[in-house]
């Protein structure tokens, strides 16, 4: 019955690389963002305040079609896969950044301060005081990210890129049995959803910490 | 500026910390007016006053975590002001314990107090942990090394930031209202360690209203008020005939509050 079940299992595999890629590009583009709007100087933080507003205020598709459609226009020419990772990676980025900066913010100015007492430099403090607990607090709303970001990657497939949802109709275009594909799809994501959530909430426990 | 000492008697005095006519405003408001003082090595120079006097805005000024608009400040002959890119170095000097202890979340007790000789000094690890550990014993915390701030009490959260500030061997220790937000209860074993790093001849600046503790210690206290500097003298001057309206006025509401002056010193157990 399930003999399509590796073709969907292939595509999970693109769907996984995609989402993983994405989120590690995401995680560099929010920590930067992040930190450029809570300590950078003026030119700097309006600029992360823009790409954050930016982002966060128009459609994924948009993004995703700007990169893939409206680049080449100017000779910027990216192949589907990579398209889907600028765009997810991106968009992933400004939903992150608004994590951390809710973190650090959470962490309060005190701890600063001390660590600037005992002579640090700022970017010491911030690297050795302020991150390490910012990514501890941020984990909760952080796996949001990790979680959504598989099933947000299914917009690939508008661009031909073969992932899981992309292949789940090729499946149904040869089987026509869409209610049972589709049932399966959807059964594959979340398998894939709660183990990285469960993955992700033992971090957690081990890693908490109680801000006073 | 050479090194300033002054002959008193057959004591020569140097002095540490000088203030000199500080000033400094946030947006429209000045906090701090023109405060200037010195500070002699190994004494105990208690700041108090009403709260929004700007206490808190000059202990940083001092070390410049909030560098003054106007004035400056000496730590020895160097004039902070002008220290440029070795600011960092100099703030080292400076140990500073806060109200709300600020201690590092994410770190055990132990690792607070090793944070800075390791990072800022570069001291080795297990030499880092040595004097962490040595610093630890003398606040009385080395039994809760292993404990994270979440674990320990206001009390013990503070020795544990006095002893953060002591790894770093200061020159000066500046202390924010440090009993401020401790239960009734608590107040006495930092009291104590505060007692005991005077009685060692470290040289602390105290904003505190703690008065039993500046009588027993204090060798200068100065009343702020509205970011300027009222009064300057001895515990006995303040205690016994204080010049201006405003210190007096103070002065009996801080006793009305806690009663007397010796009230507190005699609950210390520890």
């Amino acid at each position: 019955m399930i003999d399509y079940l590796g073709d969907l299992l292939e595509g999970l595999l693109l769907t996984i690389q995609l989402s993983f890629t994405a989120l590690g590009i995401g995680l560099v583009l929010g920590l930067a963002a992040a930190l450029a709007r809570k300590y950078g100087r003026r030119p700097l933080s309006y600029l992360a305040n823009a790409y954050i507003e930016l982002v966060r205020g128009t459609p994924l598709t948009v993004q995703l079609f700007i990169i893939y459609f409206g680049l080449p226009s100017l000779g910027i020419l990216f192949s589907p896969t990579l398209s889907a990772i600028i765009a997810l990676g991106i968009n992933s980025g400004a939903y992150q950044a608004e994590y951390f900066r809710g973190a650090i913010e959470s962490i309060g100015g005190g701890q600063m301060e001390a660590a600037l007492s005992l002579g640090m430099s700022k970017l010491q403090a911030i690297l050795r005081i302020m991150l390490p607990q910012a990514f501890r607090l941020a984990l909760p709303s952080w796996s949001n990210e990790a979680a959504y970001l598989p099933k947000y990657s299914s917009v690939a497939f508008l661009v031909t890129v073969p992932e899981l949802l992309a292949r789940s109709k090729m499946v149904i275009s040869r089987n026509l049995r869409p209610l049972e594909v589709y049932f399966v799809v959807g059964l594959i994501y979340l398998a894939t959803i709660a183990t990285i959530s469960k993955i992700l909430d033992m971090v957690y426990d081990k890693y908490k910490i109680t801000i006073e | 500026m050479g090194p300033r000492k002054e002959a008193i008697g057959d004591w020569h005095l140097t002095k540490v910390v000088s203030v000199r006519d500080v000033w400094k405003s946030y947006g429209k408001v000045e906090v701090v007016r023109g405060v200037s003082f010195d500070v002699d090595e190994g004494t105990t120079t208690v700041i108090f006053g009403p709260s929004g006097a700007g206490k808190s805005t000059l202990l940083r000024c001092i070390n410049m975590l909030h560098p003054p608009d106007r004035g400056t400040v000496f730590l020895r002959d160097i004039d902070l002001m002008k220290a440029g890119n070795k600011i960092n170095y100099y703030r080292s000097k400076f140990g500073m314990v806060f109200q709300h202890f600020n201690l590092f979340s994410h770190m055990t007790v132990l690792d607070n107090v090793m944070t800075g000789p390791k990072i800022v000094k570069k001291i080795p690890h297990d030499q880092a942990k040595a004097i962490a550990l040595q610093a630890l014993a003398k606040v009385r915390m080395k039994d809760w090394c292993n404990h994270y701030p979440s674990q320990l009490s206001g009390g013990q959260k503070q020795r544990a930031g006095i002893a953060r500030a002591l790894a770093m061997d200061p020159e000066v220790i500046l202390f924010d209202e440090p009993t401020s937000a401790l239960d009734p209860e608590l107040i006495g074993e930092v009291l104590q360690t505060m007692l005991d790093l005077a009685k060692e001849k470290k040289t602390m600046i105290c904003v505190t209203h703690e008065m039993g503790f500046a009588k027993a210690v204090a060798s200068e206290m100065i009343f702020v008020d509205e970011g300027a500097v009222v009064e300057t003298g001895s515990p006995e001057h303040f205690f016994t005939s204080p010049k201006s309206e405003r210190t007096k006025r103070f002065l009996n509401r801080l006793t009305e509050l806690y009663g007397g002056h010796e009230s507190r010193q005699k609950e210390e157990g520890c």
